[in-house]
């Protein structure tokens, strides 16, 4: 595995992940609310569109890490200062730094208190998760990882609904009662390879036995931030409770931090248990595409259903990554960015409703098709992503997840496996139904709805929220292929050892 | 000459407790007193920082001055600033008493600067002691409330712990200069570790670190810690919970040099007091409400992780160890700075206490935010780069149980401190009044945030530092424990 050295002068990764940090100083200078959300808005604008410079200076014929920055950081330690993205990690930096912006802009209204604060917490976010998504050194991706909890659980606790403390400090201690695994893991390995540098990790050889262990504490550390099944109890309080911009940070990004540990450590550096362990994480994760769907099935609030359909889209990543094979990956990676763009979505028309009337009870929102059309229209787009409807980004990713899972079956060969698969197909049905039977709620409701009329439509700010993520879900759902490219070399590196 | 100049850190401290002294007897004003102090503090870290390069052996082989005491001692002159900054204007001391305080915490601090270049058993005890006498003093200075006399009943507890502790420790000493003729110990480092295998060497070394033990907090020596936190002044609270506990491991350094390398009965015994201490700290701070009696049970899991340290007995563990020791004083300095400005009369402080502190004070919720985290080891701050240090090296030797218990008490730990934000972040102020801060405040807080941050993420410069001074520790007892 090649490691591509940044060409230019510009540490591009340096400045993407400190540059939110010193804006977050520049906020705390602030002293009017207006100017730190318009400071917030357009810094994290800038930075989005500084990011999209990535995609110029990135070489998809690459498998290895490119743009790579090293520096000297804790030599008595071993640690040193490394970042570099590969095709698995470009798109969900920039899936980070493009839903910051609208972040920003769903809370416009919704936060009214103590504005400062929050747009210091959620720059502090962004540069941390960046930072997870770009190291190169184990320790400072450790860091990262965990420097992502205090101000995630602080946006919970603080500027959270009716249970944001338990949430918070659920969410915190389920997190860091994981991450701790993973420390263990990653000093574990250190004194097996003396070294912290990622790339040299995923080169490694290393006996079973080790591997298991290793593997064991990643899946676990890995597992809760995804959440998989059965460790994904704190999603639905953190998920519920969280302001608008928390959820879709928490949903389209914090979960990803999961998925990318399974494919950047789990298949890479620990391969044959991976191999050992697919079956289980295969169970694992049809269990959640079924039990995820069938809880979302039987909830009355919008938010708590968005939350549970979560669940069951992991586990569509989750089977992807552990089926072991291309088709799988390709499609996991991209269950991984269109989860991030629809339920992103989903989580912001919840947070337009709940703005508008003050409830998400499904008996109270019903029939809003009315006196809100355009909003109905784009709900209606977002909801037939997220059930997977073809033409939509989820599709694509489905799809291909669905055909490495069978392909998988198949070498395989077992009965009992193949019967198990076949179990994501009610798994696919059950999601349609909760999809549709909210949209069916949300649009038309029953014969007795609550009077919507004086309820606005979509303002310009909602509108400029929502419609970049529309046109995204219907370009990846027509036209995969450019953003699948991306990733098409590393994928077939990782996918060699299988 | 150059003798009395490496001295001079000592010399200036001495007189600047001379000076506190006249301004007891002359019922002075309680800031001159501080100012005084202040000055006192900066002197000697201006001193320190002169006499850093500075090699000598004084008296006759008894004291030592070398990187890694100057080095403890710069750092002990700052977190001596920070105390005489935290404390203010004493709320909670007896009003006729205030410029005695700052008298005896100069003469405590005296000592644990001392205490780093000690390398002759008498003397470390002397040292010791010149630590302890003012900080039993300091205890008992509270003022007194109608029905309630919690600081004399620690005062005595604080008492009668240290001296059972000075005790053990002088009858260790008894038996290791039995063993070899010797209380220096750059002469027991050559005829001690030959002897090892002898119960009384063990037993002698054992109870010759007590007092080290005492001071630390560390189990089975623990019991004091919750009580003289609760009952003394908070001042004195954060002085004691800080300071002589980098002093304790110094000195805990230099005596590891003693035992050699691979001495399982000594490893195995620190093994047990360190798993000891983080269980039963961490588990008993659960359920406190007390604030300072919290960071009390946490004081002693925190000297629990430091022991995993000094049981590695190489060189990277006593880096670690005083790695994470000096970070923590750093972050409990941080901790009981917001203590001391939320508690305005002096009062002890229950977690509710604290309800909407970010809102109340902004800076001291920050402060309190950055000090506890710290605390419970989230990165980037200092407390996770000890922990990270010092599981690195126990997993090094292969201690899988110690490395177990440290990650499992780090999971245990998260709940209590969690607490503290949830009282202090999530809960409405309600009606507690906004607090005003002072600029030195101000200034305090800020460095303290600053530096458990900077420890966090660039710690290279400190540890390199303490690494070479490690070696030098054990060189300069002649050992060779690396």
């Amino acid at each position: 595995m090649e490691l591509v050295e940044n060409p230019s002068q510009v540490p591009l990764l340096s400045l993407l992940i400190f540059a939110p940090l010193c804006a977050a100083v520049a906020v705390l200078l602030l002293r009017r609310e207006r100017a730190v959300r318009w400071w917030a808005l357009g810094f994290t604008l800038a930075e989005a569109l500084a990011a999209l410079g990535l995609l110029f200076k990135f070489d998809p014929s690459v498998a290895g890490f490119q743009l790579v920055e090293r520096a000297r950081w804790i030599p008595w330690l071993g640690a040193s200062y490394a970042l570099g993205v590969d095709g698995v990690s470009l798109w969900l930096v920039l899936l980070t730094v493009g839903l910051l912006p609208l972040c920003v802009l769903c809370s416009w209204r919704q936060i009214q208190h103590r504005v400062k604060e929050f747009m210091v917490c959620l720059l502090v976010l962004e540069s941390a998760l960046i930072g997870v998504f770009c190291a190169l050194d184990a320790i400072l991706f450790f860091v990262f990882w965990e420097a992502v909890l205090i101000p995630m659980s602080l946006v919970i606790g603080v500027w959270g609904g009716a249970r944001r403390v338990y949430a918070a400090i659920k969410f915190f201690v389920y997190t860091m009662a994981g991450s701790l695994f993973l420390l263990g893991a990653v000093i574990a390995l250190y004194q097996y390879a003396r070294t912290f540098s990622i790339p040299e990790l995923m080169q490694q050889k290393y006996g079973l036995a080790f591997q298991v262990w290793i593997f064991l504490a990643l899946a676990i550390a890995f597992g809760v931030k995804v959440p998989m099944f059965p460790l994904h109890t704190w999603l639905p309080a953190a998920h519920v409770e969280a302001p608008t911009a928390g959820s879709v940070l928490l949903a389209s990004v914090l979960l990803k931090m999961g998925t990318y540990g399974f494919v950047r450590f789990c298949l890479s550096v620990t391969a044959d248990a991976a191999r050992l362990f697919a079956p289980w994480m295969v169970g694992l994760s049809v269990i959640a595409i079924l039990y995820g769907g069938l809880v979302a099935l039987a909830q009355t609030d919008l938010k708590r259903l968005v939350a549970y359909s979560s669940i069951g889209h992991m586990g569509f990543a989750t089977l992807g990554i552990f089926v072991l094979n291309r088709s799988g990956l390709d499609g996991a990676l991209l269950v991984m960015l269109s989860h991030g763009i629809t339920t992103g979505a989903l989580f912001i028309a919840v947070g337009v409703v709940y703005e508008r009337l003050h409830t998400r009870e499904l008996a109270h929102v019903a029939g809003l098709g009315k006196s809100m059309p355009m909003f109905t229209m784009l709900l209606g787009v977002f909801a037939l992503a997220s059930l997977a409807f073809p033409g939509t980004n989820n599709f694509v990713g489905e799809f291909l997840v669905l055909a490495g899972t069978f392909a998988w079956a198949r070498e395989w060969a077992g009965p009992g496996w193949t019967m198990l698969v076949l179990l994501t197909i009610p798994g696919l049905v059950v999601a349609a139904a909760y999809n549709l039977r909210m949209l069916q709620k949300v649009a038309f409701g029953s014969a007795s709805n609550p009077n919507h009329s004086g309820v606005r439509d979509l303002g310009l700010r909602e509108l400029v929220t929502l419609l970049p993520l529309c046109a995204l879900v219907v370009w990846i759902g027509l036209n995969p292929g450019p953003f699948m490219r991306a990733w098409h070399a590393s994928v077939e590196w990782l996918i060699q050892r299988f | 000459m150059v003798n009395a100049i490496a001295f001079l850190p000592e010399l200036v401290l001495s007189v600047g407790a001379l000076a506190l002294f006249g301004l007891a007897l002359s019922n002075a004003d309680v800031r001159r007193a501080r100012l005084v102090a202040a000055c006192t503090a900066a002197g000697v870290f201006l001193c320190t920082v002169a006499t850093l390069w500075h090699r000598a052996i004084l008296f006759h082989g008894a004291y030592s001055v070398d990187q890694f005491s100057q080095l403890i001692k710069l750092i002990i002159a700052l977190g001596y600033l920070a105390v005489v900054l935290i404390s203010g204007e004493l709320p909670d001391v007896r009003p006729e008493l205030k410029p005695e305080y700052f008298l005896f915490v100069t003469l405590s601090v005296a000592g644990l600067v001392a205490l780093v270049s000690a390398v002759e058993l008498i003397t470390i005890v002397v040292c010791l002691e010149l630590v302890s006498l003012p900080l039993y003093a300091l205890v008992a200075m509270r003022r007194e409330r109608a029905g309630w006399r919690g600081q004399m009943e620690a005062a005595i507890k604080y008492v009668v712990f240290g001296t059972t502790a000075t005790g053990l420790t002088l009858f260790g000493i008894s038996c290791l200069y039995g063993l070899t003729g010797s209380t220096a110990l750059a002469e027991l480092v050559q005829r001690l570790p030959p002897l090892m295998h002898s119960p009384v060497a063990v037993v002698g070394l054992g109870l010759a670190v007590a007092g080290l033990f005492y001071k630390l907090a560390a189990f089975p020596f623990h019991f004091w810690t919750p009580d003289v936190y609760q009952g003394g002044p908070n001042q004195t609270a954060a002085l004691i919970a800080s300071l002589p506990k980098i002093g304790a491991v110094a000195v805990l350094v230099r005596f590891a040099g003693l035992a050699g390398p691979g001495n399982g009965h000594l490893v195995l015994v620190l093994s047990v007091f360190a798993v000891c201490s983080m269980l039963y700290g961490n588990l008993i701070a659960l359920v406190q409400r007390d604030l300072k009696r919290l960071f009390g049970f946490s004081a002693i899991a925190h000297a629990g992780y430091a022991l995993i340290g000094l049981a590695v007995l190489g060189q990277e563990g006593y880096t670690a160890a005083l790695f994470h020791v000096i970070s923590y004083a750093v972050m409990v300095l941080a901790c009981f700075a917001v203590i001391c400005r939320v508690a305005r009369e002096g009062e002890n402080l229950n977690l509710e206490d604290l309800a909407g502190l970010w809102q109340r004070a902004p800076l001291l919720g920050a402060t309190l935010l950055v000090g506890v985290f710290g605390l419970a080891g989230v990165p980037p701050l200092a407390g996770f780069m000890g922990k990270l240090l010092l599981l690195k090296s126990a997993l090094a030797q292969g201690y899988l149980v110690l490395f177990f218990t440290a990650l499992v008490n780090t999971v245990i730990a998260i709940y209590y401190y969690l607490q503290i934000i949830r009282e202090a972040f999530f809960r409405e102020p309600g009606a507690r009044p906004l607090i005003e801060l002072d600029t030195p405040t101000r200034l305090l807080c800020t460095a303290l945030m600053a530096v458990t941050i900077l420890l966090g993420i660039a710690p290279g410069w400190l540890l390199d530092q303490l690494s070479a001074c490690t070696k030098i520790a054990l060189l300069s007892v002649g050992g060779n424990g690396l």
